[in-house]
């Protein structure tokens, strides 16, 4: 009799694929592999799918303890062949190990790759290994992108740390030639039979080859859902309403007065931060859309944005939940993020009906998110890349603006709190998870309320 | 998504007081601004949960020769559309075409040095095009598909400024094909029973039909590369192993896109069935998450014998995460996935109520279901609309998957049936789904293939049709007219 704990994990999504995928990057330095790389994995690991990244400058740089000029990366070089050739050697042999006994899914390797005979020794390695491969093929030759990737990711490269900027950027573009000579693109006719997507111009055309699958059809929809416009993305909770201020969960209150003056102090906000084409996002939740009410701006509901729900639990205080559910409560405490409320979702669920949120706030630019605790949990862990243990216990107070700004390989945030006083909501994993504990234990880090 | 038409107000009519006050719409359950005595009559909405798809009118102008499946993806793409709540149209050219030229006689009006045809050909192209500003300008359309070869620069050139002059968006999907088998194929199912070759015998129209096509192939130019760069379009090669997407502008049509880049055309059958009589069921309870009757295991099992005399090859098996649906599909013996997704609606409040009950505790709640089905929303729980919004992702893995069983529930399965089988959102709540019938779906030309199969074990009904007498103020035995029998 098949376990349902299990299918409750295991499914929540269809089996997105039955084998491991190796996802191989192609292109010339400074092209966004790595950017693509790291992107897409932050993804699939927030999607629910295990992706690693194998870098290969980085199996390079521990081989090669201290990198001297771009002379490494001549092609006339034997003896750097022979050590680049051993470091792809590791780099495979440990997806090898990631999916084997780390029950990865996706690996993504992010190498230059651009040999037709590098590209055939994957494709033979991934056939008698049993995984699919899907190939992603940056092509870019508008020297103005390339330069800005260059000033914004190489110079401040291991690589360069005692090199000025522009030594860097010099040694890195003769880099770059080495590697022209010998790049040949993935090709219409001859690699016709390959499963690939080309990227051309950081996003202004695709070409898509043989989508093999499904997940290879959701890296395929989001990779062209991506762009690099610069654009800030603001995520806030509603406004302090009156069932946080009684301490009980969930429910569709209104704000209480202190939340209608954040509302009020989030328009001035936002108006000083003089936004161009700013979209407004809310729930369908009463208290959402009163506090963009405030900011004068048209906006967007999304039931998707909606707070968990609690179930069986909604509008309880926690001392209630203790008392009507206290197994509840501990497994709860025991896994916070698969845990699915009675009647009511699991923030394994959420992330799931947050997906197509997330894949819009990719597409758009400046956004103003006015959502829920959970919810804006969901949304910061994928934008900064936090685990599904990390995520149930971000803290995201109430009042308190974050702007996310892209930079790099990730992003940057600040806090803005808008000091206006309102209650806490956060509460810390307890120390005792037991179901048998006692209610005080249960009940030792509930945040203070009226 | 609602837009919130209400905050377009200008600010120095809004008083603080009204800025606090909001008040949640009856039939969808939205909250927006109080509007005072007038109140909001916002009733109109584009979708439950999704983002303004764009802001113009999108033309979508299909390219490439005859028998290439531009009709067959014209449809389907407005099938979806039409179902995921964007209001899309296909003018085909063809039947222009035919209204002004009563009856074909041969390919040789498809001659590029036939003037005469020309001329037709051109005005008919005109007039579709004067349709479609009237469909965008009067009756609400958002996207309108342009389903003719437009093999040639010059007819591109054209509908690119007649949109911009009209502030349309445009976006070309070209296919292309040169496997004979597969144009062969193409003509012998759609084209030799097409209203052009009535009284022809099918190699006569064969025969025929491929000389019209290579009236085309002389002018046809696709969509280039270099030239029509800054053009918004997707190519799609060989029925799909290959695409090539160009300047995509907005969230419509990067949703158009990954929609075409996950249909294929190989056959398969889909077949969608309730899980067994349940509990709840026999009781004439909605909702909640209780297990089969015994009435329903035996379904269960009739399903499971039923399921293997097909002898259906790599046989998906999905269930909801809800008891009834895993029960059902445990009785099949095969691997099954369960998707959160395909759970029954949420009738929030109403869980577990018969309809007499909500009648008593909820009698305007009631009444105003029947007035608008399918958008209407439980309080603290869904409508059809958010369904539909909900079971997307599924639609999409249907599409991609091939021989699948959907294990579900009555308003799921309508939801389903409603997008393969092209049905409005005013038919889609009251589409029939009795328990303990199979509905086996069969691709075939443009369209679907319905069997009904009813495994011979009896259940009790739970399709309630919409009673006479919708008002607020109806008396009870209005409202229950139409309730099914139960214990």
């Amino acid at each position: 009799h098949r376990c349902d704990w299990l299918h409750a994990i295991l499914s929540s999504v269809p089996q997105l694929t039955n084998s491991p995928t190796l996802i191989v990057m192609v292109g010339l330095p400074a092209r966004g592999k790595t950017y693509i790389s790291k992107k897409l994995s932050r993804y699939l690991n927030w999607i629910g799918v295990p992706t690693k990244v194998f870098n290969l400058g980085q199996y390079r740089r521990e081989a090669v303890q201290s990198y001297k000029n771009f002379e490494f990366f001549r092609p006339d070089n034997e003896e750097a062949m022979q050590i680049r050739r051993a470091c792809a050697t590791n780099a495979l042999k440990d997806v090898v190990i990631y999916f084997s006994k780390d029950h990865g899914q996706v690996a993504v390797f992010d190498a230059t790759n651009t040999t037709r005979e590098r590209r055939i020794s994957i494709v033979s390695f991934s056939k008698e290994k049993g995984y699919k491969v899907f190939f992603v093929e940056s092509i870019c030759d508008d020297p103005d992108i390339i330069a800005q990737n260059i000033t914004e990711v190489k110079v401040s490269s291991p690589d360069y740390v005692n090199c000025d900027k522009d030594e860097a950027q010099a040694d890195f573009l003769k880099r770059i030639e080495c590697y022209k000579q010998s790049y040949v693109p993935l090709d219409d006719e001859k690699d016709r039979h390959l499963s690939y997507i080309k990227i051309f111009n950081v996003g202004s055309r695709y070409l898509v080859n043989r989508v093999q699958d499904h997940i290879q059809s959701r890296i395929v929809y989001y990779l062209m859902n991506i762009h690099v416009t610069p654009r800030s993305i603001f995520l806030s909770r509603h406004g302090e309403s009156e069932l946080n201020l009684l301490g009980r969960i969930g429910g569709d209150s209104g704000l209480s007065p202190r939340g209608h003056k954040y509302a009020t102090a989030l328009g001035g906000f936002i108006k000083g931060q003089h936004i161009k084409d700013l979209k407004v996002w809310t729930s369908h939740m009463k208290r959402t859309i009163q506090t963009a009410e405030h900011l004068g701006i048209p906006y967007e509901q999304w039931k998707a944005l909606n707070e968990i729900d609690a179930g069986v639990c909604e509008e309880l205080t926690y001392e209630d939940i203790q008392e009507n559910h206290p197994e509840e409560f501990a497994l709860r405490d025991q896994d916070k993020y698969r845990y699915r409320y009675p009647n009511g979702e699991s923030y394994e669920d959420l992330v799931h009906r947050l997906e197509p949120v997330i894949m819009e706030l990719e597409r758009q630019e400046n956004v103003l998110v006015v959502c829920h605790q959970a919810v804006m949990r969901c949304l910061l862990a994928y934008l900064l890349d936090k685990t599904s243990d990390e995520l149930p216990y971000l803290k995201c107070p109430l009042h308190t603006v974050l702007k996310l700004t892209p930079v790099a390989y990730g992003c940057r945030v600040e806090h803005i709190c808008l000091n206006i006083e309102a209650v806490n909501t956060h509460r810390e994993r307890p120390g005792n998870v037991d179901v048998t504990r006692d209610p005080e234990e249960a009940l030792k880090t509930i945040p203070e309320h009226f």
